[in-house]
């Protein structure tokens, strides 16, 4: 293989890495902030002991969850920061003026936000006020927030680039405003903002069915699943909503990504929804349609035989289609698994009077399964989006291949080979031990005797 | 002499707020670093109060070197991919062993204890090779990657340097943080990591200007010499004070903290030393930092954030260490 395609895969293998863990804290921090609202709101003079036990566990546990997923988002994005250098050095010569600041903002006043409140919110409890530690839990919170609005920001400007001019091919800004607020920036924000949020609530209703199946967390765990599927219920006609609109913005700003999305080689009006199709990159046509006659056009135009461009109106210039077509429908297909899970599962708990003791063991089960959907949903859809951008890192105007690195295949293929094996030994690790943070028994989360000092009094100072 | 240009100066701020952060990052991942090269001597109970000691301070340590690295990417993105693209392999060897101990630092607590001490052997192994790289990368970096029998070699000697003197950070830093049988421990590490520490600080000062014409003649030409002697002079004082120190009973009581503290001041005076060898370039003898720069426009709108933030990062820094300051006890999530 070629060093470029090595160099992609070994940049790939690592950001898809990375994507996992900020896409479960960006939403988890939030998450954390809510329960020890409620917390607060339980132990309060005259409220509920049971009430405010249970939010005190379910808070002590997932922020357990928050610092595993930390960490592992901090040492993945490390890596990030150098692999530009290693993997892509021309694209830092050339777009250096508009990527570095925007990467520079992303590690000032998000990462260093979050890490350097991290230590307070995650050991400081009992060492500093109440009233400090919540700020420093809502400053983590609002870091990893931020920290997204950065990096999405770079990631638009790379798919709908805006706000440059080009002096002797070397970019630079002409407006910050259009740089950021991109065309597709809005779009891209809320559509990963609603993908953390989606991924947190199955996350929350995976693991507390998971304890409710092994009999462990009985106060906290019906209290989480309400929240979960509570949030995921909202969240996921939100997603459908936003990333409709997604869609039709890609289709406005990059019509070749959606080419390949929809397997559409000639241009043509009334264009089918393929159900299932396998594109052939080489032949350029498709093998083995289902299809639904003119939905695809309905969809996307909002007219039935309204036009669709054809990957064969871009030659050089459109995405492979095959792993486009694939990671799309995947990433809807658990969008829509999600929603039928979601309603029906709020409903079914509703009716059970909020225990999830009450729901049948099948559904529990199910949700079980579901607990990492978000993940799968959240990576299908960056590779829709990061495979559709090729063959350019800037789309339509610098191509990957000029800024590749000329390291010697051999030395990619084994820094590659060596990230694959940690990367999947860690993924491993972390649902493993997650796991088995869930099955230990509540009582284990209990305060010993003496060691008043580091635990909450229940007392807001 | 002329006074630059804000234009002109800006490079120079960049390149002082860069040497600044990885000032930091090597002063405060050292310690942490070496205290995890320090988990196989210490017994079961030793290591979770290891782990405690550093705990509320590694990760916030860690992004001193994305800034460091950050702000050379941002800010002189030529030297950028020249510079990581020298050290392609040793990057990715660090990247890996620094992942390796930032996860086992937050498995070994919560998986379960029979795959407890796996996680504190990666601990080890992780902090170990993420030293050793950065040594090889320091060496070859302070060599302007030049190629020949003698620069593998001087790097190599730098690679286990550089590691000893983070050994030595963490053991006085244990020193600092801790009491009993374990602080007495740490005072035997420290002395046995201060020999082969020196060996490697003499070995840069003396291989560097050998390497480098450029820093011999910036080094050893009168009436600067007499000027510069100043750093390692102060240098040495620093390391045999350190030394004597660690022989005393006042390391175990009211100055536990000085040892550390010497230390910090030891880097600090080769960082200097090493920034007066350097500058203007961003790679010896190969490009200087207005030849690496990005845009004066760019690197204002950034100057704006780093104004704002850098501020605040050490407010923070300082309240943290405050309020994790003393002896280290248990450390529980709460």
């Amino acid at each position: 293989m070629d060093a470029l395609i090595l160099s992609r895969m070994q940049f790939a293998a690592n950001i898809t890495f990375h994507i996992l863990f900020p896409t479960i804290s960006i939403g988890l921090g939030w998450l954390l902030l809510f329960f020890r609202l409620r917390w607060l709101k339980a132990s309060a003079a005259g409220g509920d002991r049971l009430a405010a036990q249970g939010w005190l566990d379910a808070y002590r546990f997932w922020t357990k969850v928050f610092a595993l997923s930390f960490a592992l988002g901090v040492v993945s994005g490390i890596t990030m920061s150098f692999q530009f250098g290693t993997n892509w050095p021309g694209f830092m010569e050339r777009v250096g003026n508009i990527a570095g600041p925007l990467l520079g903002y992303e590690v000032l006043t998000a990462f260093f936000l979050e890490a350097g409140f991290l230590g307070i919110m995650l050991f400081g409890h009992g060492k500093v006020s109440e009233k400090v530690h919540l700020l420093a839990t809502c400053f983590v919170a609002f870091g990893t927030t931020l920290s997204a609005f950065w990096i999405l920001a770079l990631n638009s400007w790379m798919q709908t680039p805006s706000g440059h001019e080009v002096v002797d091919g070397i970019y630079h800004v002409k407006s910050w405003v259009e740089v950021i607020f991109n065309p597709s920036f809005p779009y891209r924000l809320a559509h990963m903002l609603l993908a953390s949020s989606l991924t947190c609530a199955f996350l929350l209703v995976g693991l507390s069915a998971w304890q409710t199946l092994r009999g462990v967390a009985q106060r906290s765990a019906p209290r989480v699943m309400r929240v979960g599927l509570t949030l995921a219920a909202v969240a996921i006609p939100a997603q459908i909503f936003v990333g409709d609109q997604h869609g039709l913005n890609t289709l406005e700003h990059q019509p070749a990504k959606i080419a390949a999305v929809e397997g559409v080689w000639e241009t043509e009006r009334g264009a089918p929804l393929l159900l299932f199709a396998i594109p052939d990159d080489q032949t350029r046509t498709n093998h083995f349609e289902l299809k639904l006659p003119k939905l695809a056009s309905l969809i996307l135009t909002h007219d039935l035989d309204g036009e669709i461009k054809g990957m064969n109106d871009f030659r050089d210039a459109h995405p492979p289609a095959l792993p486009l077509f694939f990671a799309f429908r995947i990433m809807v297909g658990i969008g829509l698994l999600m929603l039928a899970t979601s309603w029906s599962g709020w409903w079914l708990l509703r009716r059970a009077r909020w225990q999830p003791g009450g729901l049948p063991r099948w559904l529990l089960w199910g949700f079980a399964g579901m607990t990492f959907s978000g993940w799968v949903a959240t990576v299908a859809g960056w590779y829709v989006t990061e495979i559709g951008r090729q063959p350019f890192i800037v789309y339509g105007l610098i191509r990957t291949a000029d800024i590749t690195s000329k390291q010697p295949s051999s030395m990619i293929g084994l820094t590659l080979a060596l990230y694959i094996t940690l990367y999947l030994a860690l993924i491993v690790s972390y649902v493993g031990v997650l796991k088995y943070m869930a099955e230990k028994p509540e009582e284990a989360l209990q305060p010993e005797p003496g060691d008043q000092r580091a635990v909450p009094t229940g007392e807001p100072a | 002499m002329n006074w630059m240009s804000f234009d002109e100066a800006l490079p120079v701020i960049f390149m002082a707020l860069m040497g600044l952060s990885m000032l930091i990052y090597v002063v405060s991942d050292g310690y942490d670093l070496g205290v995890g090269m320090l988990m196989h001597r210490a017994t079961d109970a030793e290591k979770d109060v290891l782990v405690a000691s550093i705990g509320p301070f590694w990760d916030a340590n860690e992004t001193w070197l994305v800034l460091g690295v950050g702000i050379l990417l941002i800010a002189f993105p030529k030297a950028h991919g020249l510079v990581l693209g020298e050290l392609y392999l040793p990057v990715a060897l660090m990247l890996v062993g620094l992942t390796l101990r930032g996860v086992a630092f937050d498995f070994r607590v919560k998986a379960r204890d029979s795959h407890k001490q796996t996680w504190d052997r990666l601990f080890f192994a992780g902090s170990t090779l993420a030293s050793v790289s950065q040594g090889w990368m320091l060496g070859r970096y302070v060599s302007g990657f030049g190629s020949g029998w003698n620069y593998p070699l001087f790097a190599a000697a730098i690679a286990i340097a550089l590691p000893m003197a983070y050994v030595m950070m963490g053991a006085t830093w244990l020193v600092m943080k801790t009491d009993g049988e374990l602080q007495r421990r740490a005072v035997q590490w420290a002395k046995i990591a201060w020999l082969p520490m020196v060996v490697g600080l003499v070995l840069i000062s003396m291989a560097t200007p050998w390497i480098s014409a450029t820093v011999r003649g910036r080094w050893f030409s009168l009436p600067e010499f007499i000027a510069l002697l100043a750093i390692p002079l102060m240098t040495g004082v620093a390391l045999l004070a350190a030394r004597a120190l660690l022989n005393t009973r006042a390391v175990l009581g009211p100055l536990a903290w000085l040892p550390f503290v010497l230390l910090i001041l030891v880097f600090l005076l080769g960082f200097l030393g090493l920034a007066y060898s350097i500058y203007p370039y961003v790679v010896i003898d190969q490009l200087t930092i207005w030849q690496a720069a990005s845009s004066p426009a760019a690197l204002k709108v950034i100057l704006i954030g780093v104004c704002i933030s850098v501020p605040a990062i050490a407010a923070y820094t300082v309240f943290s260490y405050r309020v994790f300051r003393g002896k280290t006890g248990e450390l529980k999530y709460a």
